[in-house]
């Protein structure tokens, strides 16, 4: 399962950022991974949030443009190599990765992918016993 | 067919029409140059006296009045009675920089109200309407010569002012509000706001409405139209003639017709005076026929269009204008070329963003910088850094072909662009001439 992760279009200036995490602290949205995307005048926000249904309304209500885009996000043991073997199982069913950021938890870490074909990703990558994460054990890491 | 406030008038065969006009002009400009010294001097020095004015046809002999004369004579040189003969002054927001005070006698509001009552039923106005006023009350004409023209329509008359939109909205709402009469931009950011809040055309009770006081493209026209469910209706005027309601759109929407039983339009070269042929596009001018505290003659009104005379269906006899390309007070010269706002806008639209845009002129190095902020909107933004600066690419191409010359795009966050709930602040020009 693809999981949903919220894009949020920023100005490249100060504050504009900060003025996100307020409007996410003042409601409650916990952030579970976050990656930022720059050009010189914009910059576009990736993150993976606790409830992606309160986060987009108050984004929403708070002015700011934001989108829904499925990556995939798969758990590997936080050690040496084990990045290096998820990633020739994606070379090896031929998967382009458009983007990919990773944040580490208590016991293993976290992968999370955006490819061109997320459907067609995930039933290949499955089909060599690999089980991206549903957005519950996501929410649940 | 059918609506009209003064049928009589309205849609009097054009002799007619002619032969008042040739009737008021001499009474006028005699009358103008008994009690307006200022004027009177202009046309001494022009060589020339009421007796040279017989007709219309004698018209193009008398000198202009421009915005300058206006700055000259301020604030009681152009007044044409007793000051305790006038009732109200109205002003123009002075977004050019020179206030215009205009003056009224009773007379002249009856006049102008007459007039926005006639652009009120041109949209299809009648008593059984709830008219909501969001247009600024108070200096602004916008606010209060609708009101006026409301009143005299017999519309149930809702004077919100513009400003406070929630406010706005629950009175359209509440009271089932038919028609709105705001600038267009306002129209635009109430019908934003109503869909946001999840609101359909069809649940809004507005059927028409009037929009005017700044420029406008016909593709906000038609945006504004599906948002709100209803039919967009322009109207044209400026303070120093009267108000909004010098000229209004009819049911055919094929420009607007200019009240010619009380303003005589010329269009002229903007360079040399010289008036053109009708269907030549140039500098629109007026002269009012039957003011008496503030009459103007030959004012030239910066505003580029057209008139035309071919026959309306609407049965209307007025000249029509074509909707004003610019002020040319808005017009800007940037790298040497004409730019108006209303042709951003038009780019904008087409290529799916909104008409919230700001205009950001300066110059570096003895070259002019141009760039155009835009609102990113959720239909335009995507994921993928690539595909948005790809259509901001499309963007500033769209402009380059549209203007002959680069722009800078640059996406801003969405209501980032100040929203005047007046008149939208399009243009900033730092360059210092």
């Amino acid at each position: 399962m693809s999981v949903n992760q919220v894009s949020v279009f920023l100005e490249n200036k100060p504050g504009t950022l900060n003025k996100l995490t307020e409007v996410l602290a003042a409601n409650k949205v916990n952030i579970r991974a976050l990656s930022l995307a720059e050009t010189s005048e914009f910059g576009i926000v990736r993150m993976l949030v606790n409830d992606v249904f309160e986060a987009t309304n108050v984004l929403k209500e708070n002015n700011f443009v934001a989108t829904l885009t499925p990556v995939l996000a798969y758990a590997i043991e936080d050690k040496a190599g084990d990045l290096n073997n998820l990633l020739e199982n994606f070379s090896a069913a031929n998967v382009n990765i458009e983007y990919m950021y990773a944040f580490a938890g208590k016991t293993r870490a976290y992968m999370i992918f955006r490819v061109n074909d997320t459907k067609k990703a995930e039933a290949l990558l499955n089909s060599k016993g690999l089980k991206s994460l549903t957005q519950e054990e996501i929410s649940a890491v | 067919m059918g609506n009209y406030f003064q049928e009589e008038i309205e849609c009097a065969p054009i002799e007619k029409i002619k032969a008042l006009q040739d009737e008021l002009l001499p009474k006028q400009v005699r009358y103008v140059w008994e009690n307006v010294p200022y004027y009177r001097k202009k046309m001494e020095e022009h060589g020339v006296t009421p007796d040279d004015i017989k007709s219309t046809a004698d018209l193009h002999k008398l000198p202009f009045l421009s915005k300058a004369d206006l700055k000259a004579a301020y604030p009681y040189g152009l007044l044409a009675v007793p000051r305790k003969d006038c009732v109200r002054i109205q002003s123009t927001s002075g977004t050019t920089g020179k206030r215009v005070v205009a003056f009224y006698t009773q007379g002249d509001i009856d006049i102008w109200e007459d007039c926005t009552a006639r652009a009120i039923v041109a949209a299809g106005g009648t008593k059984d309407d709830v008219c909501q006023v969001s247009y600024g009350y108070g200096l602004f004409t916008g606010g209060p010569g609708l009101d006026g023209g409301s009143h005299k329509v017999g519309c149930l008359t809702i004077p919100t002012s513009s400003g406070n939109t929630e406010r706005q909205i629950m009175f359209i709402m509440d009271l089932q509000a038919t028609i709105l009469c705001c600038t267009p931009s306002y129209a635009a950011y109430i019908g934003e706001t109503l869909k946001e809040m999840g609101y359909k055309p069809e649940d809004i009770p507005l059927k028409a409405g009037i929009f005017g006081a700044e420029a406008w493209s016909e593709e906000m026209r038609r945006d504004i139209e599906k948002t709100l469910g209803i039919k967009a209706y322009d109207i044209y005027g400026l303070t120093e003639i009267s108000g909004p309601g010098v000229a209004f759109e009819c049911s055919e929407q094929k420009g607007m017709h200019i009240q010619e039983d009380h303003f005589i339009a010329e269009i002229i070269d903007p360079e040399t005076g010289e008036v053109l042929p009708e269907g030549t596009q140039g500098e629109l001018v007026f002269t009012t026929l039957d003011k008496k505290a503030f009459p103007l003659i030959r004012y030239r009104t910066r505003d580029i269009c057209t008139l035309t005379r071919e026959k309306c269906s609407c049965g209307r006899t007025h000249v029509r204008m074509t909707k004003p390309k610019g002020r040319s007070d808005d017009m800007l010269i940037i790298r040497g070329v004409n730019v108006f706002p209303s042709q951003i806008e038009t780019v904008l639209m087409n290529n799916g963003y909104a008409a919230n845009y700001q205009i950001i002129v300066g110059r570096v190095n003895n070259t002019d910088t141009f760039e155009v902020k835009v609102e990113m909107t959720p239909d335009m933004f995507t994921d993928n850094v690539g595909e948005v600066q790809a259509r901001r690419k499309v963007l500033e191409d769209g402009l380059r072909s549209m203007l002959g010359i680069k722009a800078k795009v640059t996406l801003v966050a969405p209501k980032t662009i100040t929203r005047s709930e007046g008149k939208a602040v399009r243009v900033i020009d730092t360059r210092k001439i």
